[in-house]
């Protein structure tokens, strides 16, 4: 009865838990009053990368899974490095256009070297199944109780006064640049694992599952659930992960849904779902 | 060969110019990164293509009308999401935030309506044969695009410089607060900016449907990251600095396309892109304040 019950709902548990790691990745950003778009096209660097170890490397998993980090941060670098010292827009934009060439990227590379890596428009299949429900229940457990700890910590005062004002954080004494090359970092080590451990679950990965849309559901799953704490954009992922499987045909409208939420949370509800903030002790 | 990718380069640039244009005047003068810019392209589209179908309109006249359609639609947008937000003063990211969730919903919205299909503008729409100047190959429609960019861009300069609206416009653009004190009107200002780039988008949807004919609704998207490129490029709100880096643009693409591989064009963009925010923040031309953080 259990079993085929798990097996029924099998995706949708895989799919709770990678979008939870998700939104955790939008949440260490826009904790430190950041907006990047990288994180689908962070996680699909992972999937890429990891499934592409898997298959070609027969490396084991234990290895595969933090290597699928390398690839999202290196990228991370390449475009935190310049655009962190200018105003938020530019990071916005220029990790946008980055979902975008990665799919022309995915879709066109082996066309133009005559290889079989990332399989085009077909994506990549055959991929070994080596993650399971532990490990990624296990993972995100992990990320929530570290992003928890590093909240309460001085570090975690530091981020939220550079949320509220960079300036007046930066006039304290908060090495601005440094945290928040962190946080980008961060996200992407956290989106390079969401990545490869979805792909490693469900076997196939396509370049259409890294593009705009899903960049801008994970943005609504962080803002549905508030970013006080890091359970709030667990909580909006799963949420807004379960609401189109329970509303029948709801699946073509998801992102409308996705986009028209962004819009009402942050026009009506701008602290979400959990308004909770972490609590520290007084300095 | 070599002038023949020129003369296509240049083609396709100016459309890119176009659509960069509306981007880049948005935040110029609204100081808004509004990330609806790219539905209007497809708008623009699909109105011309049903005034085209369904009215049976000739091309001369389902241009400036979808061009208009669009404006009004941005207006529409416009107030419906950032009136709030400008009123209190609210953080760029949360406009950035609300135009990118709508964004979201309009091209869902408008799959979900319209079909993820490709569609095509009736053949014949614009009649005559080739001309062939010194060898270079320019179609028809190739004319109409670049007449009809360098009458709207003229249209832009002429609005922007030599009328009291225009004024207006640039006064808002340094600085809100005191326009507004010396009498000018920010929030017809703001309006009349919605309008115009919503129809410089929505005119540049029309023209690159013409020039690859293929409409379908995200084809907005697509755009954005040429919009992206070229307004970091040319600098945010500079419009000088859009027109060159969007014909430069057009150049570099079909140039990649054409002497190394057409999958490569997109990614040797971003590296543009990436390449002038390492070295030139300010935008190639160096005239946009780069924004600091």
């Amino acid at each position: 009865m259990f079993d085929d019950l798990f097996f029924t709902y099998q995706n949708l548990i895989y799919a709770l838990g990678i979008n939870g790691l998700l939104a955790l990745a939008m949440y260490v950003v826009l904790s430190v009053g950041q907006l990047s778009l990288g994180q689908a096209a962070f996680a699909g660097l992972g999937a890429y990368s990891g499934a592409l170890m898997s298959k070609w490397l027969a490396l084991p998993f234990w290895v595969v899974l933090p290597a699928s980090t390398i690839v999202p941060v290196c990228f991370a670098l390449a475009i935190g490095v310049p655009t962190l010292r200018l105003s938020g827009v530019y990071l916005a934009i220029a990790t946008i256009g980055l979902g975008e060439v990665l799919r022309a990227v995915y879709l066109n590379t082996d066309d133009l070297l005559g290889t079989e890596f990332f399989g085009g428009p077909m994506g990549l299949s055959g991929i070994p199944q080596r993650a399971d429900v532990a490990l990624i229940y296990g993972v995100l457990l992990g990320a929530i109780i570290v992003l928890w700890l590093v909240g309460r910590s001085g570090i975690g005062r530091a981020m939220a006064a550079m949320e509220q004002d960079e300036l007046a954080a930066r006039v304290l004494g908060v090495r601005v640049g440094r945290v928040k090359m962190a946080a980008l970092v961060a996200s992407a080590v956290l989106a390079g694992l969401a990545g490869s451990l979805g792909a490693h679950v469900s076997s196939f990965i396509g370049p259409n599952e890294y593009g705009f849309q899903p960049a801008v559901a994970i943005l609504s799953y962080a803002l549905l659930g508030g970013i006080g704490t890091p359970l709030g954009p667990v909580v909006g992922a799963a949420v807004l992960t379960l609401l189109p499987e329970l509303l029948r045909g709801a699946a073509d409208l998801k992102g409308v849904f996705n986009g028209a939420i962004i819009v009402l949370v942050v026009l009506f509800l701008p602290r979400g779902l959990l308004p909770f903030r972490l609590r520290r002790r007084a300095a | 060969m070599f002038a023949q990718q020129l003369v296509n380069g240049v083609l396709l640039g100016a459309t890119y110019a176009l659509f960069a244009l509306g981007f880049t005047l948005m935040f110029g003068v609204l100081r808004v990164i509004n990330l609806t810019y790219g539905c209007y392209f497809s708008v623009g589209a699909f109105l011309a293509l049903f005034a085209v179908r369904l009215a049976g309109m000739s091309i001369w006249t389902a241009l400036p009308a979808a061009a208009v359609g669009t404006g009004v639609i941005a207006i529409v947008v416009d107030w419906l999401l950032l009136t709030r937000l400008r009123r209190v003063g609210a953080p760029e990211l949360s406009s950035l935030m609300v135009t990118l969730g709508a964004a979201l919903a309009i091209y869902a919205a408008g799959t979900a309506l319209l079909g993820p299909d490709i569609r095509r503008l009736p053949p014949g729409l614009v009649k005559g044969l080739p001309m062939i100047v010194g060898g270079v190959f320019i179609t028809p429609t190739q004319i109409l695009i670049l007449g009809a960019t360098g009458l709207i861009v003229g249209l832009l300069v002429w609005l922007i410089r030599f009328t009291r609206v225009g004024l207006a416009i640039r006064a808002v653009a340094e600085k809100p607060d005191a326009a507004g004190l010396m009498g000018v009107d920010t929030a017809r200002a703001a309006m009349l900016v919605s309008f115009v780039s919503g129809a410089l988008g929505g005119a540049a949807g029309v023209l690159i449907g013409l020039n690859f004919n293929a409409i379908q609704p995200y084809m907005g998207e697509e755009m954005m990251l040429r919009g992206f490129i070229v307004v970091i490029v040319g600098g945010l709100g500079d419009i000088r600095g859009a027109l060159l880096a969007g014909l430069l643009l057009g150049v570099v693409e079909v140039f990649t396309a054409g002497y190394i591989a057409s999958g490569l064009k997109e990614a040797v963009s971003f590296l543009i892109l990436v390449a002038v925010l390492w070295t030139r923040p300010a935008g190639l031309f160096g005239r946009a304040t780069a924004q600091r953080a």
